[in-house]
């Protein structure tokens, strides 16, 4: 009898491709590094936390690719608040520039990304439609900015120190000075919004919205440490802040701009 | 002691909070400071493909509209091929769409907006092909890390019906909360969305 054996070879290995680990993919998000939905000590969490479980899916093209931006998205002062809205001379407060690079988890900078801050002023209050603390609107301060990074994923802005003010959580809760950031990184899956806080500020350790972060490093890698080394003398202190986005397993475009 | 693998951790996530707009979409603070801004408006009178309108709010848990949220959506354009180096599909790319888009709900109806075009069928890593979807992005004030889900088309039953995600969803009934609703009005294509944060028609939320 003459049967023909089955193929023994694997027919995936006929494929064209050589063979690569690095799919385009994000590593797995952390997420016990992250606050939980649900932090009932930051009580707006509570009614807008969903309750399923997010259902887990592989990265798909949807979730590699991302918005690019280029310098012509953004305007010459965008990352100058002390001037950006200045009307009649520059805003009241502690000048200083914040710095430092956008990487992720593999280390490499991630360059050409659009970093966005937004801050209240030296006295704690945000030009904002829906804030009404007491503090007074500054007329020469805006209180938000926008930064490409460079190729190495460098980025830098010049403000003013913004000031810590109450909130309705407790009746006496007052968030720590801070600064929000708005990061994109190569793909969708990257996005990311936080706020940098400000070494030594002691309403660090209570304030209800940082302490929803479950990880004592997690929360102190958002603390940016006073940089001397940056200050520019009779100018402007100078604070330090890295952003870590999440690895990419890809080295589909290191020769390009816009990719990593 | 094996070697170390040294890999650095992702910053954590803090919310956007309630003045997300002053950053984001400052005219809706209530100021005018770039001279160049980003919208909800994602097509230019060149863009390719069918005009649409995505309409929606996001509800708490007690059904309530939020009224500071911020909205970011990424699609693919009309033939289907995302405006980005990493899709490698055979779509056309069209210039004259970035695919991308920010919008705030309305402060008082808590409505949410975005002129866009509706996009095409994508192929996924694995050569699969999947619906028409826009990928959504949720962040807020109470919403201590961004909420990604996406939005599919009522008008593209077959597809769905086999899109890779969708048919992952169980269970089975779940699946609604992941589509919009097709509607014509004054001359417009509307499709109406509701992201439900909480309760029994939750909306399917991703950890992509």
């Amino acid at each position: 009898m003459n049967v023909q054996a089955p193929a023994l070879q694997d027919p995936r290995l006929n494929r064209p491709e050589p063979f690569t680990p690095r799919d385009g993919g994000f590593f797995q998000r952390d997420r016990t590094i992250h606050p939980p939905a649900y932090a009932p000590g930051y009580k707006s969490s509570v009614l807008r936390s969903p309750r399923q479980s997010l259902l887990s899916i592989e990265n798909s093209v949807s979730e590699i690719t991302g918005p690019v931006f280029g310098h012509n998205d953004l305007g010459p002062l965008d990352n100058d608040l002390i001037r950006n809205y200045a009307k009649d001379g520059d805003p009241v407060g502690e000048r200083i520039v914040v710095h430092g690079r956008v990487l992720d988890e593999t280390g490499r900078g991630v360059p050409n990304t659009l970093v966005e801050f937004w801050q209240a002023n030296a006295g704690g209050r945000y030009r904002h439609k829906k804030d009404t603390y007491l503090a007074p609107i500054d007329p020469n301060f805006g209180g938000c900015g926008r930064a490409l990074t460079d190729d190495t994923g460098y980025y830098y802005f010049r403000t003013v120190k913004p000031g810590p003010y109450p909130w309705r959580n407790f009746v006496n809760s007052w968030r720590p000075a801070h600064i929000h950031f708005s990061v994109f990184g190569s793909g969708f899956a990257q996005r990311l919004i936080t706020q940098m806080y400000f070494e030594g500020d002691p309403l660090i350790p209570i304030c209800p919205i940082l302490t929803t972060i479950p990880d004592k490093d997690a929360l102190d890698r958002l603390v940016a440490p006073l940089d001397l080394n940056a200050a520019t003398p009779f100018d402007s202190l100078a604070y330090r802040f890295d952003i870590v986005l999440r690895g990419q397993r890809s080295t589909y475009f290191e020769n390009r701009p816009e990719g990593n | 002691m094996p070697q170390p693998l040294n890999y650095l951790k992702e910053t954590a996530s803090q919310t956007a909070g309630p003045y997300v707009h002053i950053g984001l979409i400052p005219a809706m603070a209530g100021f005018d400071i770039f001279e160049k801004n980003f919208s909800n408006v994602l097509v230019t009178p060149n863009t390719k493909g069918d005009r649409i309108v995505l309409e929606g709010k996001v509800l708490d848990g007690s059904g309530s509209p939020l009224r500071d949220v911020l909205l970011e959506i990424w699609q693919a354009n009309a033939a289907g091929c995302y405006n980005h180096p990493a899709d490698r599909s055979a779509g056309a790319r069209d210039q004259d769409f970035r695919g991308w888009g920010r919008g705030g709900s309305d402060f008082e109806s808590g409505l949410v907006t975005f002129e866009t075009i509706k996009p095409g069928a994508i192929v996924d890593g694995a050569g699969r092909k999947c619906a028409p979807h826009v990928n959504v992005w949720i962040v807020a004030r109470g919403i201590n890390i961004g909420l990604n889900t996406r939005l599919y088309f009522s008008d593209e039953e077959a597809a769905n019906t086999a899109d890779p995600v969708l048919t992952l969803v169980e269970p089975p009934v779940r699946r609604k909360t992941l589509i919009a609703t097709r509607s014509e009005r004054a001359g417009k294509t509307v499709y109406s969305f509701t992201i439900n944060l909480q309760g029994p028609d939750e909306t399917v939320f991703f950890d992509v």
